[in-house]
C-alpha cells in the first residue's frame, strides 16, 4: 500500500512538472492560467496522498485550504486576462 | 460596473463566501491542538472578502463590511497586548495563559483558554492588515 502511495506521489510530481513546463512555455496567457489551476489541483492531491502515506489527519485542512486559494488565484488571473486589472475601482464604471 | 458579464461568478461567490467564512471559523477554533489558529483564519476571512471584491467591486465590500480596517488592526493588536499584560496582574510572566474546565449548556465539559482571546486579537489584526493592503492596491491606478 505504501508503495502505491509513494508511486502516485511521484506521478503527481511529474504531472506538476509537466504543468510547470506549460506555465513557463505556454504561448498564450490562457494556457498559463489553465496550467496554474491544474498545478493547484495537483498540489492538493499531492498533499492528500502525503496525508494518507504518513497516516495522519493533520493535512486534511490543508487540502481544502489549497483548493480555496487555487480557486481564488484562478479567478483573479481570469479577471486580469479579461479586464486588464484585477479589482474594479469605484469610479471607472463607464470604461470596460 | 459591467452588468451581466460575470453573473456566474457573482452567484457562485454568494455561496462560496459563506463556505470560506465557515472554514475560517473552523480553523480559528481548531487552532489550539491541531493546525489552524488566528493567523490562518484571518487570512482565510480576507480571502472570502477578496472573492467578494473580485465578483462585485470594492464598493460592495466596503458596504458589506462597514468598518475601517485600520481601526480593526488597532483593536486586534490592543486585544493581543491586553491578554499578554493581563497575566502580569496575577503575578505571572508576560503572555502566560490560563485555562479551566467549564460546564457549558450545550457543549458539556469544555476547556476554555485565554489563548483564544489572544488568537482573536491576532485574527482581527491579520484581517485588518490584509484587507487594508488589498483594498489599497485595488484602488490604486
Amino acid at each position: 500500500m505504501q508503495t502505491v502511495l509513494l508511486l502516485s506521489m511521484v506521478l503527481l510530481a511529474l504531472a506538476i512538472a509537466g504543468c510547470l513546463y506549460r506555465v513557463l512555455k505556454g504561448p498564450s496567457i490562457a494556457d498559463r492560467i489553465a496550467a496554474l489551476d491544474t498545478i493547484g489541483v495537483n498540489v492538493a492531491a499531492e498533499v492528500a496522498v502525503a496525508g494518507a502515506y504518513t497516516q495522519s489527519t493533520a493535512y486534511f485542512e490543508l487540502v481544502l485550504l489549497i483548493g480555496i486559494l487555487a480557486f481564488l488565484g484562478t479567478v483573479a488571473l481570469a479577471r486580469y486576462m479579461e479586464r486588464g486589472k484585477v479589482l474594479d475601482a469605484p469610479d471607472d464604471s463607464t470604461g470596460d | 460596473m459591467p452588468k451581466g458579464s460575470d453573473i456566474f461568478l457573482q452567484n457562485v461567490s454568494k455561496i462560496v463566501v459563506f463556505l470560506v467564512l465557515a472554514f475560517a471559523l473552523y480553523l480559528f477554533f481548531t487552532g489550539h491542538g491541531s493546525p489552524g489558529g488566528g493567523f490562518i483564519a484571518g487570512l482565510m476571512s480576507a480571502g472570502a472578502l477578496l472573492l467578494l471584491a473580485l465578483a462585485y467591486d470594492i464598493e460592495t465590500v466596503r458596504k458589506v463590511v462597514p468598518f475601517d480596517f485600520k481601526l480593526i488592526t488597532a483593536i486586534g493588536l490592543l486585544i493581543a497586548l491586553g491578554t499578554g499584560t493581563g497575566a502580569l496582574l496575577f503575578g505571572q510572566p508576560f503572555l502566560k495563559h490560563a485555562f479551566g474546565h467549564f460546564d457549558l449548556p450545550l457543549l458539556g465539559d469544555t476547556e476554555l483558554h485565554t489563548a483564544l482571546i489572544f488568537d482573536l486579537g491576532v485574527y482581527l489584526a491579520v484581517v485588518g492588515v490584509t484587507m487594508t493592503i488589498l483594498l489599497t492596491i485595488g484602488e490604486d491606478r
